[in-house]
């Protein structure tokens, strides 16, 4: 019963469905083990995505993006709430359920200093998740990942040799390269280019663009750099304290933002024009602490709108047409 | 032209950073640690020390085989002894001169000659050549030792930092169990228990050397789940997690190998200690026992006769002095390493 109760909700059309995702980090434990304060940095989140879409996540430091891509992956267990991904619930998969899953999905961290191993050389790196995954033969595994890193535009020489002789871009297409080795359906980036300087930026995101349309991947691109996301991205989903406040296709939210934080997150787009006049909208106040969240709407403490139900009541997340979903009470008035 | 717009793309992705040409490398990290190790000067006396007592005790027996370890010199010497007596009878005293001969037939505390390099001991063993054996079986005992400390450290340790919790806890109360417990009187009480065994005296050693290990891993073990527990939180751990790695794979293949530059410091300056422990053992007569031969027993040979240790320096001085080079050697080589290994040194 529970099973087809599934089946009958889950969207063929989409790769990957996120249902009301939440995840808590317990802060203080009594001796017994029960939690006393806890930080949702995760909170009640969903999205669907289809195959080969990109969606953007944007929001502030802090607000929960790199949890939720994590979360998705499992490598934080969600609190509660429900991943969908190829029509199968792996929410509750153990670790061995997810190792045949991880195929699939893969991620690329923002660090590329940090996220590879200094002891073993790019052809070691590279060429281990092919061989554990038997992704091809043992005797074609050097010719995969030559291939592959000709793909991501790695010289060949570079086989033999070890992460820290490369520069933050380069490392970075080796991440890329590390992640696409298992031919995966689904790739969570994880702000992949705000470590980098920006002419690179800009050959990465090409790269990962190209990569995009040569194996059909499917991205979920987090960052807080509005003008990458806007370039690469089908959808956007904006973040505010862990939640989502507005979700929706590209033009829409830029054309139209309906969410008074969405307003100000985009009035503050740097403009490459020195003479032009940007009518930004100053939020007063800082984000509140996610492990003492503000009662009712979130960021009703720093709305230029607020009213008095806003502080008592949680809006709901609702869809305003076109699949453009927000959660506002000023929305729901009109 | 579907070629020709595949060039195109190409082009576009190749980086622009400046690419590293092909024959010049930035060395490998290894490399690295060899050169830095061989600028000082204290780890290449160190690592000639330990070679040359490797040298020395293994080789040394078969280019010198003049005497075995168990050899006795039965040249023998003769003894005269003479005792003077003076009796007075009626008056008149009478002398009365007594000579003993004795004849030995071992030639033993012999002074150092062309014929035993180093002399003999009280027994008429060869000093000399009982030093390279003693040699061979303090650096074997002492090997096997780290050897298993070291894989036992890594495992223990090893599971303990990756999976913290529950199991962190069992394993290192154990550990903090098995460092509180006192050593020597142990070793006592099995080597006792050893004699009443009739265990071959050659092997015995390996036994309490299997002993040894399991009271000194702890040490590795804390060591090991450190490292660990700091590298398990950087980012290409989560990489791994991500990739699917099995368990055993994460810990083995990409936590384990960058623990090992601790791990090796700590593992060449415990060869000094294991030598150092195998010569107390024997000392205390608890290790290789009589007729063969270590450092620690062949010091021992003072604790029979005071006149050895006041008149005969070459049965004692010998191995003891090759106790302090073969643990300087691994000291001194510990912390060359260490120098060596470490990330922040400047090339």
């Amino acid at each position: 019963m529970a099973d087809k109760k599934i089946i009958e909700a889950y969207d063929p059309e989409a790769i990957l469905e996120v249902r009301n995702l939440r995840k808590c980090f317990p802060l203080k434990k009594t001796l017994t083990g029960k939690v006393t304060q806890e930080l949702i940095a995760v909170d009640d989140v969903s999205f669907k995505l289809k195959p080969g879409e990109t969606l953007g996540i944007v929001g502030e430091s802090g607000c929960g993006k790199t949890t939720l891509g994590r979360a998705i992956l499992k490598l934080h267990q969600p609190t509660s709430g429900k991943i969908i991904f190829e029509g199968q619930d792996i929410t509750d998969f153990k670790s061995s359920q997810m190792r045949e899953i991880r195929k699939k999905m893969q991620i690329i961290f923002q660090d590329p200093y940090s996220s590879l191993p200094p002891r073993s050389t790019v052809g070691g790196i590279l060429s281990e998740p092919v061989t554990v995954h038997n992704i091809v033969p043992k005797a074609e595994v050097k010719d995969y990942v030559l291939d592959l890193m000709d793909k991501c535009g790695l010289r060949d020489y570079y086989y033999e040799r070890y992460p820290h002789e490369f520069s933050g871009g380069q490392r970075q297409r080796i991440c890329i390269a590390r992640a696409l080795s298992v031919n995966p359906k689904l790739v969570i980036c994880d702000e992949p280019v705000s470590a980098l300087d920006v002419s690179i930026q800009a050959q990465i995101i090409n790269l990962l663009k190209k990569l995009q349309q040569d194996m059909n991947l499917t991205y979920m691109f987090i960052s807080h750099d509005l003008s990458v996301v806007k370039f690469i991205s089908d959808k956007i989903g904006v973040m505010y304290l862990g939640s989502m406040v507005e979700y929706g296709t590209k033009e829409e939210i830029f054309s139209n933002p309906l969410h008074p934080y969405t307003q100000a997150l985009f009035s503050a787009i740097p403009h490459p024009d020195p003479n032009f006049k940007m009518n930004r909208i100053i939020l007063k106040g800082d984000i509140p602490s996610p492990a003492n969240p503000p009662k009712g709407c979130r960021f009703h403490t720093r709305c230029p709108y607020a009213k008095d139900i806003c502080k008592e009541v949680t809006p709901e997340y609702k869809d305003h047409g076109n699949g453009h979903c927000a959660a506002c009470h000023l929305l729901d008035e009109q | 032209m579907s070629e020709n717009t595949k060039n195109d793309t190409k082009e576009e992705v190749v980086d622009s950073e400046l690419p590293l040409d092909k024959n010049v490398r930035l060395m490998s990290p290894a490399r690295m640690v060899v050169r830095r190790f061989f600028r000082s000067k204290l780890s290449i006396v160190g690592l000639i020390m330990v070679v040359g007592l490797f040298i020395f005790s293994f080789l040394g027996p078969l280019v010198y085989t003049q005497w075995g370890e168990i050899e006795l010199d039965e040249s023998g010497k003769t003894e005269y002894s003479v005792t003077e007596t003076t009796y007075t009878v009626d008056g008149r005293e009478y002398t009365v001169r007594q000579t003993t001969e004795k004849s030995l037939k071992d030639n033993f505390l012999a002074p150092p000659s062309s014929e035993h390099i180093l002399g003999t001991d009280n027994e008429g063993y060869d000093i000399f050549v009982r030093l390279m054996y003693g040699g061979r079986i303090s650096l074997i005992v002492s090997f096997i030792a780290v050897f298993l400390i070291t894989i036992l450290g890594v495992i223990m340790g090893g599971i303990a930092g990756f999976f913290g919790g529950v199991i962190d806890n069992i394993i290192m109360r154990a550990c903090d169990i098995l460092i509180c417990l006192p050593g020597i009187p142990i070793l006592l009480i099995i080597s006792t228990i050893l004699d009443a065994s009739e265990i071959d005296a050659k092997y015995r050693i390996y036994l309490l050397m299997i002993y040894l290990t399991f009271i000194s891993w702890p040490g590795t073990a804390r060591l090991v789940r450190g490292q660990i527990l700091s590298l398990r939180e950087q980012e290409y751990m989560v990489a791994a997690e991500a990739m699917g790695y099995s368990t055993g794979r994460k810990i083995f293949k990409h936590l384990v190998p960058n623990v090992m530059p601790q791990l090796i410091v700590s593992m060449s300056l415990s060869l000094g200690s294991m030598i150092l422990y195998e010569a107390t053992l024997s000392y205390l007569n608890l290790g290789v026992k009589a007729p063969y031969a270590a450092w620690g027993t062949m010091i021992n040979i003072i604790s029979t006769n005071q006149d050895i240790l006041q008149n005969h320096l070459n049965v004692w001085v010998p191995a003891g002095v090759c106790i302090v080079i073969a643990v300087l050697g691994f000291n001194f080589i510990g912390d060359g390493l260490r120098d060596a290994l470490d990330p922040k040194a400047r090339r």
